[in-house]
């Protein structure tokens, strides 16, 4: 089902395979769709490109935003997203190696969700995913569906 | 003018002066010969009583149209002889021959009265005197006085027609000199010239010198604004290429953050899955060395961050501020002992205790050094961690002191090393980089820090701010 697609736009293959490693192991069963650049992200969420005939309005559960990636990087992606009407609303969980204090300003400026720090001890990255797991797809609410 | 007519006045009345006083001389020892050869002349009228004889002689002064009348008279004082020119002669009281003197003179209004004694073989015979009128004397007074007037009407005359010409040629120039010395000075304008002349005297020299002086000084003032202008550029470029720097730094610690630490995660994490996942295939000393790829991982990746605190504790701008360091520590201990609410840790901590600095700073310094203290003492069922203030040659200066695992002093001087380590990291964990980041903060302040130690009892860190 699409509603409860998690969209993880990340460039890194290895980054890739350990998060899909760690929603795994945390029997996490979600569908997850993985976008490996900016403008790959946006063609998914607003049913452009490769993913055309997509339907914009039919928002993942969550997505997981990293910073850094080729084309088109991650925040331009978060601004994109929360200009559009139709977007606006998906939650957004910046994943990402960087502490930096600009990156994680700019980020909830431009209205993210949540900023995660990826750790690179995989036994607490696994830990990190568990938790975000619990929360965003099962504690948190989701937002309504818009009606047309 | 006024000078040079004064000098003139007054060399012409010295002159005068003299002449006239040396002329009165003269006219003295005049009459005075002429009484002599009068007196001898009258010797033997005097020893016959020859009156006739005794006037005649006295007669022959007549060719001196100046003797205004002469007499003979006997040592007693009685005349003997006369002589008039005029016809009209006044009895005259005659100045007394004191003993012994041969001749007296008494100078009256425009004449001159000369009283000798004659003399024959030693023995007084008579006294003869002489008058003489003083108007050639003042006929010449006056001549002089007139020649000098007109002498010094003249000479003031060509000075007042001369000076003119000297003006123009020395004073004005001069004048000018000094008026274009104090323009330059006042104004500090270089480029004014004096005029010059076309003589080919010392004050046109004067002039030439002054000029190509001013020349030199407008030289160096261009050149010294000029290298004054290159320095200010110079200056500006440093600190351009300085910030230029300082944003390369900061670029580049900002990739680190970022890129080193993707492959260390991939590291770790695919290390991590061959042990889940193949495990079972791998003998001990297989799994061993997985686990030795995985902890090495995560020391870098410690490694990377404490490197990047450390370059922007360097890297960041200070702003000072009124802090309470004590509230600081507390604040600190607090957090130390929510983190491990099972340690007995006793705080002492002087409270009050206010200084000027960063507050992110020196919050990050506390950390370290508490944080230090704390892990240090964990050995210890029950630790004593203070801190206080010193007072150590008059300067104040702070403290955090432990009782726990201490520091062997002889190796006192790399407790501050970057990642240097007085400890096994089986120990106590850590890269080493704290003191070193406490030290780059508390230097940045303007103080300095300094520990003492012994193993098993304890460390003192002292700093100053």
């Amino acid at each position: 089902m699409d509603d409860n697609v998690i969209l993880l736009v990340e460039d890194n293959p290895d980054d890739e395979a350990l998060t899909l490693r760690a929603l795994k192991k945390n029997n996490i069963g979600n569908h997850v769709v993985v976008a490996r650049d900016g403008s790959e992200a946006l063609d998914y969420m607003f049913g452009t490109g490769n993913y055309s005939g997509r339907d914009p309005n039919l928002l993942p559960q969550v997505i997981l935003l990293d910073l850094k990636l080729p084309k088109i990087d991650g925040l331009e992606v978060l601004r994109q997203l929360r200009a559009d009407h139709r977007t606006k609303l998906a939650p957004v969980v910046i994943l990402t190696s960087s502490n930096e204090e600009q990156d994680r300003f700019k980020g909830y400026d431009l209205g993210a969700n949540s900023y995660v720090r990826k750790p690179v001890d995989f036994n607490q990255f696994i830990d990190a995913v568990r938790q975000l797991g619990l929360y965003w797809l099962i504690f948190n609410e989701r937002p309504p569906a818009r009606r047309r | 003018m006024l000078v040079s007519g004064a000098a003139l006045l007054l060399a012409c009345g010295a002159f005068i002066g003299y002449d006239l006083f040396s002329f009165r001389q003269a006219v003295l020892n005049n009459l005075s010969i002429q009484a002599q050869i009068a007196g001898s002349n009258a010797v033997s009228a005097l020893l016959f009583d020859d009156q006739n004889s005794a006037e005649k002689t006295l007669s022959a002064l007549r060719v001196s149209p100046a003797i205004i009348s002469a007499g003979i008279l006997t040592p007693e004082g009685r005349p003997f002889a006369a002589y008039s020119r005029d016809k009209d002669d006044q009895i005259q009281i005659l100045p007394r021959l004191a003993a012994g003197q041969t001749e007296t003179h008494r100078f009256g209004d425009s004449e001159v009265l000369l009283v000798q004694s004659i003399v024959f073989q030693g023995k007084p015979i008579g006294i003869v005197y002489i008058r003489s009128g003083l108007d050639v004397l003042y006929a010449r007074l006056r001549l002089y006085l007139g020649i000098s007037a007109i002498v010094l009407a003249v000479s003031l005359l060509a000075a007042l027609l001369i000076s003119p010409i000297f003006q123009r040629q020395i004073s004005r120039p001069i004048a000018q000199l000094a008026e274009i010395a104090q323009l330059v000075s006042r104004d500090k304008n270089y480029s004014v010239r004096a005029a010059e002349s076309n003589s080919r005297d010392e004050v046109s020299v004067l002039v030439e010198a002054f000029n190509s002086m001013l020349s030199q000084i407008q030289e160096r003032d261009q050149a010294l604004r000029k290298a004054h202008d290159e320095l200010e550029q110079r200056v500006q470029e440093r600190t351009t290429e300085l910030d230029n720097i300082n944003k390369e730094l900061e670029a580049f610690s900002y990739s680190v953050s970022h890129d080193l630490r993707a492959p260390l995660r991939a590291i770790d994490g695919f290390s991590q899955a061959l042990l889940e996942d193949f495990g079972e295939k791998l003998d001990s000393m297989g799994q061993d060395h997985l686990h030795r790829v995985r902890l090495a991982a995560q020391r870098m990746s410690a490694l990377i961050d404490d490197l990047l605190n450390l370059s922007r504790v360097t890297r960041s701008e200070i702003h000072r501020e009124t802090l309470d360091l004590s509230a600081v520590v507390r604040a600190t201990a607090d957090e130390l002992q929510r983190g491990a609410p099972s340690r007995n840790v006793n705080f002492v901590i002087t409270d009050g205790l206010k200084v000027n600095g960063d507050s992110r700073l020196l919050r990050v310094a506390i950390e370290n050094l508490l944080g230090n203290a704390w892990k240090y003492t964990s050995g210890h069922s029950c630790a004593r961690i203070e801190f206080g203030l010193y007072q150590s040659n008059g300067r104040p200066a702070y403290f955090v002191r432990d009782d726990g695992a201490g520091f062997d002093p002889r190796y006192s001087q790399r407790l501050f090393g970057a990642f240097q380590r007085l400890h096994a990291s089986s120990e106590f964990p850590g890269t080493g980089i704290g003191l070193a980041t406490v030290q780059r903060i508390v230097r940045r302040h303007g103080g300095e820090i300094w520990a003492e130690g012994e193993v098993e009892k304890g460390a003192t860190f002292y700093f100053t701010l």
